[in-house]
């Protein structure tokens, strides 16, 4: 059985003539460790799927299944459960709290986690060593590069180890050298034993995903 | 990294804001803070006034005539023939529920004496209770022993009498110990000695024609009082001096109704200026609230965030504003009371009322914030990013 199943999701923003179909019924299954890119122009509904599959925006219809969970079935306090357990996130904009400093943000998945001091830091810890920013643990996000940045934002991700990682655009505002070096991240991690699923206009970046799942006008066009 | 880390760094980074929902709270509780403390300390200071106007319940025997005497001037050949109030009677007044206010008691037996050939008023009083019922008296001379006497000053005029004169009353010789400075008063046409002398003369032993009490009223009703004294001793008559005691209090509860009024408007204004701030301060962490519930954190941990951040500045209000408040009420006591001496005393009660008042207002004008904060919903925070 696949690890998670997309089952006919559809997604419509408000009612009668008004209503806007965002995703308009998209099935798909993702087996474990596989790394998914999903590609489509603007307004084709990626970041509303994206949204789906992280367990934050409801679907009109379908379902969502994760390793067994009917994510939707959830209330909305489980279903934060979900997230802080199963999910990494990787924003566009990084989205970094700028009064935390580097290894704080890295730690904030940890903050509603009963875990000692210890083991929050030296997880944390753990994290920035992956990404290569140990060194810089102790600056606030405005002391340090846009590359830099989107790698504390992966090292917040996969600080609390979850099985998926999701991101948005992770390279959006990225040079290329930067791209490359977070995209080698990010394959590292899949091939760590990490189900990545990534939105992302770059076919650059879509080459390092094993399957490209292509969305247009909210209907999955093409699955390779 | 725990919810009290993230509370603390935004406290620290948005301290503009804290400063301002710090001061809101500090002007409210500061304000009930040195308005209970100025009541307080005005209250204790009309107490004290009130102390020196001296007697303020009379106790007189139940009569059924009607008296014939009109400011001072006396008509119809009123006599000093009238029922008396045993002494075993009055000792009851000792045993009353509010005993503990009373600070004097003065029985006096009154009759009418011949010096010579004028008539006149003889009170036989107990001096040491005089002191207190009668603070403004001013004895030229010193209180007399079992065979004195005091004139009072007009007294003393009409009888062509001073002190370290002789007086023979009903046989008896008795040394003039002092006169009265004028009062004002009644007891300028009086002669005074002591309770036991007069009752003596007078034929009255044990007998009393009336008695004054000095009652502390600060924390007991004198109507209660007077009902108390009443059942004590039912042949007696009790009155209130209602104008001063009453007067005073009612002019003290409707500037502690007044005071409180404006320090609920004053606390409103501080509980508005927590609620805008905050609520402010939830619009421009939409983002990071929204980050916070994508990866993981339940509403409870949001609403967690806020009401700390409200704790936080608001127990520091609660301090602060104790403070403060009690400044400022003891350089106010120095302006509106005469007599006092500016220190108001702290008190453990009314710094943690203070502290509760600060928690209570910072938290319930939080709670909106709080709640709206922890409805955030993640998507609306990830489509904006």
């Amino acid at each position: 059985m696949s690890y998670i199943i997309a089952d006919n999701l559809a997604k419509t923003y408000g009612n009668g003539h008004a209503a806007v179909k965002a995703v308009a019924g998209i099935s798909f299954n993702i087996n474990e460790g596989e790394f998914v890119g999903i590609m489509g122009e603007s307004g084709a509904g990626k970041s509303t799927l994206l949204g789906m599959m992280g367990a934050m925006n409801a679907p009109t219809s379908g379902r969502l299944i994760v390793d067994e969970i009917d994510v939707y079935s959830l209330n909305q306090e489980k279903r934060a459960d979900f997230r802080r357990e199963f999910l990494g996130f990787i924003f566009q904009s990084f989205h970094l709290v700028p009064y935390l400093t580097v290894i704080e943000n890295v730690m904030l998945p940890l903050a509603v986690v009963r875990a000692g001091k210890k083991k929050k830091w030296a997880m944390a810890e753990e994290a920035l060593d992956q990404v290569g920013l140990l060194d810089k643990a102790r600056r606030l996000p405005n002391q340090i590069s846009g590359g830099e940045k989107e790698r504390v934002a992966v090292a917040r991700s996969i600080v609390n180890e979850p099985p998926v990682l999701l991101a948005d655009e992770p390279t959006g505002n990225l040079d290329t050298k930067t791209t490359g070096e977070i995209m080698k991240l990010l394959r590292r991690l899949n091939d760590e034993g990490m189900t990545i699923i990534m939105v992302t206009h770059s076919s650059d970046c879509a080459g390092y995903a094993q399957r490209l799942l292509k969305v247009s006008d909210g209907k999955l066009v093409g699955d390779n | 990294m725990n919810l009290k880390v993230i509370t603390f760094r935004n406290l620290m980074r948005r301290k503009g804001k804290a400063a301002f929902v710090l001061a809101g709270l500090v002007i409210g509780v500061s304000t009930v803070v040195g308005i209970i403390s100025f009541v307080e300390a005005m209250t204790n200071d009309i107490n004290h006034k009130l102390e020196k106007y001296g007697a303020n319940i009379l106790i007189v025997p139940k009569t059924e005539s009607l008296t014939l005497t009109y400011g001072g001037l006396s008509l119809g050949g009123v006599s000093f023939e009238m029922d008396e109030i045993r002494e075993a009677e009055l000792a009851r007044v000792s045993s009353i529920k509010n005993a503990r206010n009373i600070a004097a008691l003065g029985p006096l037996v009154l009759g009418v004496v011949t010096f010579d050939t004028r008539k006149v008023l003889m009170a036989g009083v107990d001096f040491e209770a005089s002191e207190i019922l009668k603070p403004w008296w001013n004895i030229r001379g010193s209180l007399p022993d079992q065979n004195g006497v005091i004139l009072g000053a007009e007294a003393a005029r009409v009888l062509n009498l001073d002190y370290g004169g002789r007086v023979r009353i009903k046989d008896n010789d008795f040394i003039v110990s002092g006169v009265l400075q004028p009062t004002g008063s009644q007891d300028d046409q009086l002669v005074f000695a002591r309770l036991g002398t007069v009752q003596s003369i007078l034929d009255k032993s044990g007998r009393v024609s009336m008695a004054e009490v000095a009652a502390l009223c600060k924390d007991c009703p004198i109507d209660e009082m007077v009902r108390q004294i009443s059942e004590a001793i039912p042949g007696a008559k009790v009155m209130a001096i209602q104008q001063v005691v009453k007067g005073r209090m009612e002019t003290l509860e409707q500037f502690k109704k007044f005071s409180y009024g404006i320090s609920g408007v004053i606390l409103l204004i501080g509980s508005l200026v927590v609620l805008v701030t905050m609520m402010g301060s939830v619009r421009e962490r939409t983002d990071e609230i929204g980050i916070f519930r994508a990866i993981g954190f339940r509403k409870k941990h949001i609403m967690k965030i806020v009401f700390m951040e409200a704790a936080i500045v608001s127990g520091l209000a609660g301090i602060i504003g104790y403070f403060l408040g009690l400044g400022a009420s003891t350089i106010a006591i120095k302006f509106f009371s005469e007599n006092h001496s500016g220190y108001i005393p702290m008190t453990p009660e009314l710094a943690f009322g203070a502290l509760i008042i600060a928690l209570t207002l910072g938290l319930a004008s939080s709670a909106y914030p709080a709640f709206m904060a922890s409805r955030l919903d993640p998507t609306e925070a990830l489509r904006a990013l």
